[in-house]
């Protein structure tokens, strides 16, 4: 097996009192894999995720990534991490609805102070590759769902992340949208990018996952390769 | 506990931010209230009311008591139909010295055993009212510098009285009639008259009708006709104290009330904008309380409860505050008006409070009532920015600026909502405003300050003393000292010492006189001039100073009255004498209620030779140390009948004042609006915390955090210290301008333009500040947000 991308190790996290939402969790992912964590809601899943992502600390445990221990970086160590090294995707876009397409996508790029110019190229080239090129002048307030997520996917793609982190990709979109989704999905993994995803849709795992997580109220319950079906 | 309760008790703990700042807001607001409100109750009036706070004596009368009995005395009050009367006081002239001093002012001493009484309720400054022999109580004129206020526990010795006996200073007391320049046991008048002196009594009454000339005039004729003949020695109408107490205090009274209006203005605008804020931003929790099926009723109910609340905390701290620093400006007021306020009056801290609570009470109702008529669901939209397309050009626009992407992002913030954005900007260019009106008010009476003081060092005639000013004897008429103006210093003598001297750079010797002018029925002073220079500090209005014999130098009052303008001339009548002399120049001068001329001493040579200058001015080569250089001069003046001391010293305390008040006001302003953006931005954050969250998520450090909800507060500022810097600029003029209408005098340049053109950037750039500061809490809340926090809030 490769070196592990993300390495958890042990990892709890428990919300002031109540029961623990990740329960002592161990994993190992490598680069390349495309994971998708399964459960239940409440299961702990976006917990995972915002764990991976540096967005939240566990209690106790550690979680690394690249050898890095996000766990014990400060606020803006953990922004710059996440700029350099995680695509986000969210169940609800989380576009900003104040800002065009085209200034969303190129946003993490500016943030890291990237050149005007190579920003602007790469925003464009990223929504032409997503079919989404004609709207980069639009608010996203005008877009449909699956336009919405595919613009949220360019931008997550913006700083070249090593890894995608999704959170329920599909959760909020009709069939159709969510199986154009699906498909984005499968191609960005089938160009080598690492994915974790979080779904409770078992069709969107078998489809584009390479090993699924099941995650039964914070603990691992099962942990299966997969073959994907074609 | 009802469901208003429940929300009033969740909204005062949940938005804690909200609840301090309204808190502050009106305790600053009430804090400036009660102290704007005392400076202008002090000031309406002031003579008038230390005048009715002492019972003032309508009409003083002095009698020789080798011509009439304390009983025939005594009995004048009925006769005349004084409604309160106080006397016979014995009375004694005495001419103390003191160790430093020899051949001071005769004064008139008053035997009075008690301060107060139905007439003239004397206040004591310093020290104790006098209980036995050898004590004095001094009068003390609050207006006089340093120089003159005499001290508890100097001693004035009497060498002209068998034994020489020497009295001791127990109490200085001000006396707004003006009845006496000390006070002793009235068993002590008769070993303080040396033999073969006159001695007299004092009596003091109060008039039913006393408001005109012409009725005391009258009082006086009835007095004269019911006393025995010729015993009455002299008589003190109070018009003439008035008139002559008026002098400069007339021009201060508008500032005072000008800051007074001030505090009380800037309490009524920032409570109505802080509370309308903080009520309009909580629609969306409206819209839901209203989901839950509150009525609108009791949602105004539940937002009232939550404003009052923390307001009349505010209020109580605030009327404390007020009171506090109310009292050491009084001591102030006091000492300038000669009023006895004591502290805050229980009905202006009534009024305070009541006004503020009313205003938070209808500040919030009016705006809770229009969150409580929304539609719920427009009110539950209220909050998303979803949908908002104001800012969007606005957004493009910034975006293209060559600035790092964060602070871009926040300068389009206040375009999103304009009208919030008008809000905060009233707020900032409110407090910018007040802040340039204040310090520009303050500049203004510093200036008028100094435009009385004339050279850096004065000669006075007569040896240094620490006894009491001319005072206290009524003489018909004048109210002036018996025994005259001191002696002028030997002129010769005194340049001498001033040209030998070294760091003079010129001086001027002043004689003053009195002439009369056509047209005019009471003289008018004239200050004729010797030396050098005779210009200083003076400041030009129009024309020029005077270079010759016959030219005149005169102020905006004396030209209204004679009805005459720069370059005409006029007839002064001087020992009989006429001198045709020509106007040729306007300048701000308030001495003699500004009808004082100045001229040089040649132009009265013909008609009074003997002229010779009182006091000298003079100015100091630039780095002169000036104490050193007095008490060189001082040495100099040694064997003669005059001291020196640095000039410009006068009522530096109230100086302080004002400017301690300015201070504070404009701090208070200050605060206030940057509390005003603190709440705005606070509210703003909390709206877009799902917004900040995506940034995160993003890779934003909370270093970018900062710089953006800081930029969005960027252009606010700045527009709002745009708007008020100018309208700060504008409101000192006008009130300057006004000042010297009402008062009759055209304010020169240096009064009226105070303001550096840098100083007016910086005040501009002052509603920046006051932005920046206010949103630097909010801005470090934000980047401290728990981004998975903030991304749950959807
Ligand atoms: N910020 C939070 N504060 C308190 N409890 C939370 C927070 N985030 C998640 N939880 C709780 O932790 C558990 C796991 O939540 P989550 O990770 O969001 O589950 P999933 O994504 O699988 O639905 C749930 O019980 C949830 O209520
Ligand atoms: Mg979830």
């Amino acid at each position: 097996m490769t070196e592990p991308v993300i390495e958890l190790h042990e990892v709890s996290r428990r919300y002031d009192g109540g029961p623990p939402a990740l329960d002592s969790v161990s994993l190992r992912i490598a680069a390349g894999e495309a994971v998708a964590i399964l459960g239940p809601s409440g299961s702990g899943k976006s917990t995972l995720l915002n764990l991976v992502a540096g967005l939240d600390r566990p209690s106790s445990g550690t979680v690394s990534v690249d050898g890095v221990r996000v766990d014990e970086l400060g606020e803006a160590a953990s922004a710059r991490y996440r700029r350099a090294k995680v695509g986000m995707v969210f169940q609800f876009f989380n576009l900003l609805d104040d800002l065009t397409v085209a200034d969303n996508v190129m946003l993490p790029a500016q943030l890291a102070g990237m050149a005007r110019d190579q920003t602007r190229q790469r925003a464009a080239d990223l929504l032409g590759k997503l079919g989404v090129a004609q709207h980069s002048r639009a608010y996203p307030g005008r877009l449909s769902g699956g336009e919405r997520q595919r613009v949220a996917v360019a931008r997550a793609l913006m700083n070249r992340p090593a890894l995608l982190l999704a959170d329920e990709p599909t959760g909020a979109l009709d069939t159709a949208s969510g199986e154009d989704v699906q498909q984005l999905i499968k191609d960005l993994h089938a160009d080598g990018q690492t994915i974790v995803l979080v779904t409770h849709d078992l069709a969107l795992a078998r489809a584009c996952a390479t090993r699924t997580i099941q995650l039964v109220d914070g603990r691992v319950a099962a942990d299966t390769a997969m073959n994907r079906v074609r | 506990m009802s469901a208003v309760g429940g929300v009033v008790r969740s909204g005062v703990g949940r938005r804690r931010v909200q609840t301090v700042v309204v808190g502050l807001v009106v305790m600053l607001a009430v804090t400036a209230a009660v102290l704007g409100g005392s400076l202008m109750v002090a000031s309406s009036a002031p003579f008038d009311r230390a005048f009715a706070q002492q019972n003032g004596a309508h009409l003083t009368a002095q009698f020789d008591a080798a011509k009439a009995t304390a009983a025939q005395v005594s009995a004048s009050a009925q006769a005349i139909g004084a409604t309160a009367s106080a006397g016979p006081f014995a009375t004694t002239i005495i001419s103390p010295d003191t160790a430093r001093n020899r051949d001071s002012e005769p004064m008139t001493v008053v035997g009075r055993a008690d301060p107060g009484g139905p007439v003239d309720a004397v206040s004591l400054i310093s020290g104790r009212w006098v209980t036995g022999a050898g004590e004095i109580v001094l009068f003390s004129d609050g207006r006089l510098p340093e120089f003159f206020q005499p001290k508890v526990g100097d001693a004035l010795s009497l060498p002209d009285l068998p034994g020489s006996p020497t009295l001791k200073v127990v109490g200085t007391a001000r006396s707004v009639s003006e009845t006496a320049g000390g006070w002793v046991m009235p068993d002590q008048i008769k070993a303080l008259t040396a033999p073969g002196a006159d001695s007299g009594y004092q009596m003091l009454y109060r008039l039913a009708s006393a408001a005109t000339a012409e009725q005391i005039d009258a009082a006086r004729t009835t007095l004269l006709a019911n006393v025995p003949a010729e015993s009455l020695t002299g008589t003190r109408s109070w018009l003439v104290t008035r008139t002559n107490s008026a002098g400069n205090t007339v021009l201060y009274v508008p500032f005072l009330i000008a800051f007074g209006v001030l505090g009380v203005l800037m309490a009524v605008l920032i409570i109505s904008n802080v509370i309308a804020g903080a009520v309009g931003m909580a629609t969306r929790r409206i819209g839901i309380l209203k989901a839950l099926g509150f009525t609108p009723s009791q949602v105004v109910r539940a937002y009232l409860a939550q404003a009052l609340i923390p307001a009349s905390v505010g209020a109580v701290l605030g009327v404390v505050a007020g009171n506090a620093l109310t009292v050491g400006v009084l001591a102030q007021t006091n000492r300038l008006y000669g009023t006895s306020d004591t502290g805050v009056s229980w009905w202006l801290d009534a009024l305070v409070v009541a006004g503020a609570l009313a205003m938070v009470a209808i500040t919030a109702w009016a705006a809770a009532s229009r969150a409580g008529r929304l539609r719920t669901v427009d009110a539950l939209a209220v909050g998303r920015t979803k949908g908002l397309r104001h800012g969007h050009t606005a957004a493009r626009l910034t975006a293209r600026l060559p600035l790092p992407r964060p602070v871009s992002l926040g300068l389009a913030h206040p375009f999103a909502r304009p009208a919030r954005s008008a809000t905060i900007i009233a707020a900032i260019a409110f407090g910018a405003a007040a802040a340039t009106f204040a310090v520009g008010l303050g500049s203004t009476l510093n200036e008028v300050q100094a435009t009385e003081s004339h050279g850096d060092v004065i000669i006075h005639p007569g040896k240094r003393m620490s006894g009491p000013p001319p005072a206290g004897l009524p003489t018909e008429g004048q109210g002036r000292v018996a025994g005259g103006p001191p002696s002028p210093p030997d002129p010769v003598a005194v340049v001498r010492a001033i040209t030998a001297q070294a760091g003079t750079a010129g001086y001027s010797g002043e004689a003053d006189t009195q002439v009369t002018v056509a047209g005019l029925t009471n003289a008018l002073d004239v200050l004729a001039y010797t030396g050098d220079n005779s210009s200083y500090g003076y400041r030009m209005i129009g024309g020029r100073w005077f270079s010759q014999a016959n030219e005149i130098v005169v102020s905006t009052p004396f030209l209204t009255a004679t009805r005459t303008k720069v370059g005409d001339s006029v007839v002064l009548t001087d020992h009989g004498v006429d001198i045709t002399v020509r106007i040729v120049g306007e300048v701000f001068n308030t001495e003699d209620r500004g009808l004082q001329i100045l001229t040089a001493a040649t132009t009265l040579a013909t008609a009074e030779p003997e002229l010779r200058a009182m006091s000298y001015s003079i100015a100091l080569k630039p780095g002169t140390d000036k104490a050193a250089y007095v008490k060189s001069l001082n040495t100099a003046l040694e064997s003669v009948e005059a001291t020196a001391e640095v000039a410009e010293e006068d009522t530096a305390e109230f100086i302080i004042v004002v400017n301690a008040l300015t201070t504070l006001l404009t701090l208070m302003l200050v605060v206030v609006a940057a509390l005003g953006v603190l709440n705005m931005v606070v509210l703003e954050t909390r709206e877009r915390v799902h917004d900040l969250g995506v940034h995160k998520a993003l890779g934003m450090t909370p270093r970018q955090t900062i710089a953006m909800v800081i930029a969005s507060v960027v252009v606010t500022g700045l527009i709002g210290g745009a708007i008020g810097a100018p309208v700060g600029v504008l409101l000192q003029r006008t009130i300057a301008t006004q000042m010297g209408n009402v008062t009759g005098f055209t304010l020169p340049a240096s009064v009226v333009d105070v303001y550096q053109p840098m100083q007016l950037v910086l005040f501009g750039l002052g509603g920046l500040l006051i932005a920046v500061t206010g949103s630097l809490l909010p801005a470090g809340w934000a980047a401290k947000t728990r981004t998975a926090t903030a991304l749950r809030t959807e």
